[in-house]
């Protein structure tokens, strides 16, 4: 983690029970620095996309804390799924969150024009979602996220579903849109080699209950392209998060 | 022949087989008209008829309109306060549901005796008709897509911006389809309505001509209302098809061509 850096949010030993009885998380602690790219990495089912909503506030943790020690952040939200409205074009789809904030339309549209744009989608502002790729269609997702210019950018597992090679497309894409906009980025995968490539620190979580079970740092530098993907470094980094995941999972996996 | 064509001609060739077969039997063993017209003379009715039917058309048209309009506003209206409380929604659901299994020809003349015959026509109408809205548009307002719903409240959307910019575009598909349904409906529940009213009934639209028809021994004439009325269903129909598809024709899967 980078030290130096102070916290946009803290998770102190956050619980989630869900009603028919899931114990989810279990005294699940992290604190996210400002401007960090930091990675939940686990199996499925360990909590990590639970963790994520709790910081969104899409779901009450049952138990501690998430404190905001900068005041409440605004936030951008990623989910797996594309997630877009298919009756509304894809201009329309990424002013969303403007306009359910009642911002003036003229401003609302070029700030989604603005944000189709970083994401390369400029061209396609008139096209329904369903005349676009799945790649195109995650883009406008994470521009919809931009939209509002969040400080703290969360995505669920958001490449999951895509083949691979648009899934390191939007990688490369999503790097240089993080060193540019400089927002805090918290990423839910369960994709050792994604988690590696993308971020400065890795979580590793156990499965069920979700526990932090380590917290490791790739001090790789940025940019990273695919010289780093291919390099002798990635590969360490990569066998270290294995390694921790594989014991995280009780050699399980 | 391709495919297309042979959908068009094949009921053409059946519709021409029918008739030339009803001719011959009429002709064959001289069935008087008061029992059994030809088509030919059912024909020569609708038109030497044409002013008489026309206006009883527009009668029964006004009708189902009115009707089905009633019951897409009461259809849609209803479906969207249920989704709002669950307490109303047990509390009159149930009620719907009576309203809709009952049949309409049942109550017709209760509704007669207690309502001025054209409010008893609407309101037989409407009560066929406004059930396949609701159904369809609280299973469409019930099937959103929850990270859409999760979105809508990650950027603090009041009820009012839930409902209009996410839940009734999500449920429009399904209350069209409703609507389709309640469009043929409608015209039925009129129908039942006004032959209900019978000799009774002041009205004039088309069944209560058949009614009255049927009473003279005017047989032509009653094929010729029940042609009129047939064609006014399958016009309703294609129009709220048209519509339907018109509406949904960018983005709906239903509307939209696969591409193979």
């Amino acid at each position: 983690m980078n030290a130096l850096a102070p916290a946009i949010v803290s998770l102190h030993d956050v619980g989630k029970t869900f009603d028919n009885g899931t114990l989810a998380l279990d005294r699940f602690s992290l604190d996210v620095g400002d401007g960090e790219f930091v990675s939940l990495l686990g199996p499925s089912g360990c909590g990590k996309s639970t963790a994520l909503r709790i910081v969104a506030g899409l779901s009450a943790p049952s138990a501690g804390a998430v404190a905001w020690p900068a005041g409440a952040a605004k936030l951008g939200f990623v989910f797996q799924e594309p997630t877009l409205m298919p009756w509304a074009k894809v201009e329309a789809n990424v002013r969303l969150p403007l306009r359910l904030a009642h911002v003036d339309e003229t401003k609302a549209r070029a700030a989604a024009l603005k944000a189709l744009d970083h994401v390369g989608l400029g061209d396609f502002a008139q096209h329904y979602p369903r005349e676009l790729s799945g790649g195109m269609k995650m883009r406008a997702s994470i521009a919809r996220a931009l939209v509002t210019e969040p400080e703290l950018l969360l995505m669920d597992e958001p490449f999951a579903a895509l083949d691979e090679i648009t899934r390191f497309k939007l990688n490369n894409d999503l790097l240089m849109l993080w060193q540019a906009l400089r927002r805090t980025v918290i990423f839910v995968t369960h994709s050792v080699f994604e988690s590696v490539y993308l971020s400065q620190r890795i979580v590793v979580m156990t499965p069920r209950p979700g526990r932090v079970f380590a917290d490791i740092a790739i001090p790789a530098p940025y940019p990273r392209d695919e010289r780093f993907r291919t390099s002798a470094d990635f590969a360490g980094y990569c066998r270290t998060v294995s390694e921790a995941l594989a014991r995280a999972t009780g050699g399980a996996s | 022949m391709n495919e297309r064509a042979l959908r068009i001609v094949l009921p053409i060739v059946v519709l021409a087989l029918i008739l030339i077969a009803w001719q011959s039997v009429v002709s064959l063993f001289a069935i008087p008209s008061f029992v059994l017209p030809g088509p030919g003379l059912v024909l020569h009715t609708l038109v030497s008829d044409g002013a008489l039917l026309w206006h009883s058309l527009l009668v029964t048209l006004a009708t189902t309109v009115e009707g089905f309009v009633l019951a897409a506003v009461g259809g849609i209206g209803l479906a969207v306060l249920f989704s709002q409380s669950r307490l109303i929604e047990y509390s009159l659901y149930p009620y719907a549901v009576i309203l809709q299994v009952t049949p309409v020809v049942a109550i017709a003349p209760l509704l007669l005796i207690y309502l001025p015959q054209p409010l008893a026509v609407l309101a037989c109408a409407w009560i066929v008709a406004f059930f396949p809205v609701l159904a369809n548009t609280m299973l469409g307002l019930a099937s959103v897509d929850h990270n859409l719903i999760a979105l809508f409240e990650l950027y603090k959307a009041s009820r009012w911006q839930l409902l209009w910019n996410l839940k009734l575009p999500a449920a429009l598909p399904q209350t069209l389809a409703g609507l389709r349904i309640a469009g043929g409906l409608s015209l039925i529940g009129a129908v039942v309505a006004e032959i209900a009213a019978g000799s009774a009934g002041a009205g004039s639209g088309l069944a209560y001509r058949i009614a009255e028809s049927g009473y003279r021994l005017n047989i032509p004439r009653m094929f010729a209302a029940l042609l009129l009325l047939s064609a006014a269903g399958i016009v309703i129909f294609f129009v709220l098809s048209a519509a339907s598809h018109l509406i949904l024709r960018r983005w709906h899967e239903s509307a939209v061509r696969r591409e193979v």
